[in-house]
């Protein structure tokens, strides 16, 4: 066994249980302490190990017996509490859902689990994954593992899947999932010096994933490093007819892509994400990884999306408007918490305003405004028209370009604590990232290189829809440029 | 025929609009594998999807907008090609996701026409505003506990086709017409059971009233789920006759939804607060827009059977009926193809006699329904067969067919057994009438001075010696030969 | 557009949450905020745009018309908070 847990990959896990080096007992055992050890973090809401020792022993059945399932048998991964786990509770970190068993498994972590990964446990996460510090849960604020020692308060892992970045950073578990609606996935691997991938919507089901906003929301994984991601989104994605927004479509061989260099490939920085009030650091990381692309023989080429300054507001528009209807569900009747009142409507407001914390409350509310009456054209139509606006930049962006290139958030990891009085300068995490939320491209960030006061940045790549491959190309290729190799309480 | 009320200050003109929820017949439901059917115990046609899990998404059955793209042609609508389903957002107990799917800006079938049947046998066209396809909602009880209501989601999720007409109804004869006649052409095309009792087809009437002869729109009034033709026609009646006491007492109608209480006849105002409803309508991003081609359209085409407004013309035109006859047979899609079974090579106005005066009547009083009929359509043909044949005279099929209702035997058998064939045989016709001319000197010879009207007397006679199987033609003739000749 | 304490209530409503009332006031504040930042769209030219209604254009999958699914009460009712015998239970509703 590797004296530190963070040594481990999906694909160094795979060969070494394949190899017999180790079981995937051994393996998940040590993982189950270290979870259990890393508590400090709160990156569990429920921790697992019972059943997750249960699937290691019957990975190792399977691999006896010659039926192992391929690179994703036998590790332990974490799930972000958002996807549904038949008989595992699954709360969506709202007080809402904390009481909630599914019956039923979500389509993303049904494959995983069909892929002979063992889930630890479920992560911590911004409430209904509403949030970019993964401060807004009700089982708590996650630290993120590179808060200094010594420091006076913690790091935010960013958000909303900060638990998930928090476990694999702190060495919890080998790989995570996430869920990205704005940049939940990429922002906070930023903020962790990790791999974050988004992949084109309808690449992963949303059968059985707590909605936010429909639209927009799509899982992807959270790893070590790029083949990592390739590996797992593999075990992810898919085709399910139980999702009217699932493409129809295989997956493309994402691992093979991982090996091929950066020659030739058209890069495209825009300029438009060049932003005043961003630090110099970034910029210059962000220079630095488009020299790194020249170096390799790419094509680097300026390039124009003229709406991206509208990208954000257009985000908050339409992602509380789906929400303030996704979450109309919760209302006490069927599952979750349920404050009892005299009249219907009694318990149904008791129900949500103390079900729901404030910033959930904030965007139903929000959602409620811009949909309702006299105001769904100017708001909702508005943002839906400015959303094809975008959509349409990137598509001729692309016809000139393979990918884009950019900074993943405008900051690195903050304290908790910063931005918390304006939601606006909150929302604004999220400027690099929802431009291809909002129109569905796959995007990947991955660790650039550290800030002055040695925290993690990541760059951000986007390409065209499906074009994954290439995506995965171009990510290895700025892998292997960065070099990236620093972790949390190893820092100068 | 228009329908006024007398009001204090002048006549008062009705203005009705209908809104019919019709469950499409479907297996599943609109957007979940579960069952659609009724009588299942409480919950139990119900999926993760209906009970609104989170992360459950809906799927299109398919078959939903096939039966929807059907009625709209049997209602001669528009079918868009490009429609969109969208949430419809409120909270209700038995409104599992805090929203209805439904369709608004873009809905599956546009404008058609229905034509009503009226009695004096007129028609008149009622407009077709548009058709959409909605999620129904699930059921509360309200009687089983004296503090809570029970929720049951068997009914959520189920298929529903709302039919919106335009306001051009103006009597609750109308409305009555309008429903039978919907009904009928949903039954037709087999899209809709179109069971009130049940609650697979539900009525909202939107009612106002203006003084006669004024153009203007007054406030509609809307009475929500009326679940027969009968109480749609009454709650009609007292909705309208209550607005025109508001109005002539100087008071505003105010725009709300009613409830018609059939045990006390009178609406009421429904106590659930209507305040500040807003939908909040937008596209379900769950679902994608539905598109279908042209190619579609035709394929459901080819499938539609004849329709009643069609059959009804042919009926007139190529059969002879009245157009009151036609109107009749055609209402019940069961009692038209009993009719046109019946009249397969036979007359068709006598086949349709004996349908609307005979066998209407006899099912009515055994209280059945024409599928229930003992006497079954090939038979009541075989029995106008045989009188046009001469076998037997309409007094003797009478006979035969209360027969047949006994014991749903086939008339030729029953004349067989019964010995009721007509006597055709002239040898065998003389031989009674000369032997009732001998009996009936007197009579003869008041004929043959010249009494033309005692011959009547005569055919009666030997009809009777000849119980009835004479032909009376040939009787009349042989009478009139020997005694006038 | 400037919401109001009463905008924020009825809002509050129609979204069925319970805020008490001198919340109102700090959130209306917060909502306007938001509201003022995310109306600079108005700046964009939006004239003969559609609404984006999927992001990558595909058919609308069906489902066959086929019984899938139901018989599933318990699981159904495994979470309830008021299940009473087969039913969700509510407060009482007068219609």
């Amino acid at each position: 066994m590797m004296s530190d847990l963070r040594d481990w990959t999906i694909a160094s896990a795979s060969d070494a249980l394949e190899k017999g080096e180790v079981s995937s007992v051994e393996l998940t055992g040590a993982f189950i302490e270290a979870m259990e050890a890393g508590r400090t973090l709160n990156a569990f809401i429920t921790e697992t190990p019972e059943l997750a020792r249960e699937r290691a022993a019957e990975s190792d059945a399977r691999r006896k017996n010659g039926d192992a399932r391929g690179p994703m048998d036998g590790v332990p991964i974490a799930m972000k509490d958002l996807f549904c786990t038949e008989g595992v509770r699954t709360t969506a970190a709202s007080h809402i859902l904390d009481n909630f068993i599914p019956t039923y498994e979500s389509t993303v972590s049904g494959n995983l689990r069909d892929a002979g990964s063992v889930m630890l446990g479920k992560t911590n996460l911004d409430e209904f994954a509403m949030g970019s510090a993964n401060i807004t849960s009700y089982f708590g604020s996650v630290k993120n593992p590179w808060t200094p020692e010594g420091a006076n308060a913690n790091l935010v892992p960013g958000g909303s899947s900060g638990g998930s970045v928090a476990a694999v950073s702190g060495g919890l578990a080998i790989a995570a999932t996430g869920t990205d609606t704005g940049g939940s996935i990429r922002q906070p691997a930023s903020f962790t010096g990790l791999v974050g991938m988004k992949p084109t919507y309808g690449r992963c089901s949303r059968w059985g994933v707590v909605a936010f906003a429909s639209s927009l929301d799509q899982a992807g994984p959270l790893t070590r490093n790029v083949e990592d991601a390739a590996i797992m989104l593999q075990a992810m994605a898919g085709h399910d007819p139980k999702d009217s927004t699932s493409l129809p479509l295989d997956m493309p061989d994402c691992r093979a892509a991982c090996t091929r260099d950066a020659k030739g490939l058209r890069v495209g920085i825009p300029k438009e994400y060049t932003l005043d009030s961003m630090p110099a650091e970034i910029q210059k990381l962000w220079d630095q990884g488009a020299q790194w692309f020249r170096d390799m023989g790419a094509d680097v080429v300026e390039v124009s999306l003229p709406h991206t300054k509208y990208a954000l507001p257009t985000y908050y528009i339409v992602a509380p408007a789906e929400a303030s209807s996704n979450l109309a569900r919760y209302d006490g009747v069927r599952y979750g918490f349920r404050k009892d009142g005299a009249s219907l409507d009694e318990m149904y407001e008791l129900t949500r305003g103390e079900g729901f914390g404030a910033e959930v409350q904030r965007r139903v509310m929000i959602g409620t405004y811009v949909l309702s009456a006299g105001y769904y054209d100017a708001y909702y139509v508005k943002a839906q028209q400015v959303r094809t606006l975008i959509a349409e930049d990137f598509k001729k962006v692309f016809n000139d370009v393979d990918v884009l290139l950019t900074p993943t958030a405008p900051s690195a990891a903050f304290f908790e604590g910063e931005k918390m009085d304006d939601p606006i300068a909150m929302y604004l995490n999220d400027v690099f990232t929802v431009p291809a939320s909002l129109a569905g491209l796959p995007a990947i960030s991955v660790p650039g290189g550290l800030d002055t006061s040695g925290l993690p940045l990541g760059l951000q790549l986007i390409s065209g829809v499906c074009q994954e491959e290439t995506l995965f190309r171009a990510a290895s290729a700025l892998e292997e440029a960065a070099g990236f190799t620093a972790r949390p309480g190893e820092m100068a | 025929m228009t329908y006024l009320i007398q009001g204090e200050t002048g006549d008062w003109e009705v203005v009705i609009g209908l809104e019919v929820h019709a469950q499409a017949i479907t297996n599943a439901k609109l957007f979940s594998g579960a069952p659609a059917t009724f009588g299942a115990g409480p919950n139990e046609n119900v999926s993760l999807i209906d009970a609104a899990m989170p992360g459950m998404l809906p799927v299109i059955n398919e078959m939903a907008i096939e039966q929807a793209v059907r009625t709209g042609l049997g209602l001669r609508a528009a079918i868009n090609k490009y429609s969109v389903f969208e949430r419809k957002n409120y909270f209700y107990a038995d409104l599992p996701q805090g929203y209805q799917i439904s369709q608004y800006l873009h809905p599956i079938v546009g404008e058609g026409v229905v034509t009503l049947d009226l009695s004096d046998g007129s028609t008149r066209d009622v407009g077709i505003e548009r058709l959409h396809l909605e999620q129904d909602a699930g059921k509360s009880i309200h009687d089983q506990d004296p503090k809570r209501s029970m929720i049951d989601l068997n009914r959520a999720g189920v298929v529903l086709m709302e039919i919106v007409s335009k306001p051009d109804i103006r009597s609750p004869e109308e409305a009555g017409a309008y429903l039978k006649k919907l009904r009928a052409i949903l039954r037709y095309l087999g899209t809709c059971d179109g069971n009130m009792e049940e609650g697979s087809m539900r009525a909202d009437v939107n009612v106002s009233v203006r003084p006669k002869g004024a153009d203007e729109l007054r406030t509609r009034v809307e009475v929500k789920n009326v679940n027969s033709v009968r109480f749609v026609m009454q709650a009609i009646e007292v909705e309208a006759e209550r607005q025109v006491e508001v109005w002539e007492d100087g008071d505003e109608v105010v725009q709300e939804t009613r409830l018609f209480d059939p045990n006390k006849g009178e609406t009421r105002a429904m106590r659930t607060k209507e305040f500040a409803h807003d939908y909040r309508y937008f596209p379900d991003p769950d679902l994608l827009p539905v598109r279908f081609d042209d190619d579609f359209i035709e394929r459901i085409k080819a499938t539609l059977p004849e329709l009643p407004d069609d059959k009804k013309d042919r009926f007139i035109n190529d059969m002879g009926l009245s157009a009151y006859d036609a109107g009749v047979l055609v209402a019940d899609r069961e009692t038209a193809a009993y009719f046109e079974d019946a009249a397969k090579g036979r007359d068709a106005k006598t086949v349709a006699n004996w349908l609307t005066t005979n066998l209407f009547g006899a099912l009515k009083k055994l209280d059945k329904g024409i599928g229930e009929s003992p006497v079954s359509a090939i038979h009541l043909g075989e029995l106008v067969g045989l009188i046009e044949d001469e076998t037997i005279s309409t007094k003797i099929a009478k006979d035969v067919f209360e027969e047949m209702l006994k014991t749903s035997k086939a008339p030729g058998d029953i004349v067989e057994e019964k010995g009721l064939k007509q006597i055709t045989d002239t040898g065998a016709i003389e031989a009674i009438v000369d032997q009732v001319i001998a009996d009936n000197p007197e009579q003869a010879d008041e004929v043959r001075g010249g009494n033309d009207k005692a011959i009547g007397w005569f055919v009666g006679q030997v009809m009777k010696a000849s119980q009835g199987k004479a032909n009376p033609g040939q009787v009349n003739g042989l009478l009139r030969a020997k005694l006038l000749g | 557009m400037s919401l109001t304490k009463d905008d924020v209530r009825k809002i509050a409503f129609l979204a069925r949450i319970r805020v008490p009332d001198e919340r109102l006031e700090p959130l209306a504040g917060e909502l306007n905020n938001i509201v003022g930042w995310v109306e600079q769209l108005g700046e964009v030219n939006t004239d003969g745009v559609e609404p984006m209604t999927s992001v990558v254009e595909t058919e609308t999958p069906m489902r066959k018309d086929e019984v899938t699914e139901g018989g599933i009460t318990d699981k159904v009712l495994s979470n309830a908070p008021d299940g009473e015998g087969p039913f969700y239970g509510v407060p009482k509703v007068v219609e």
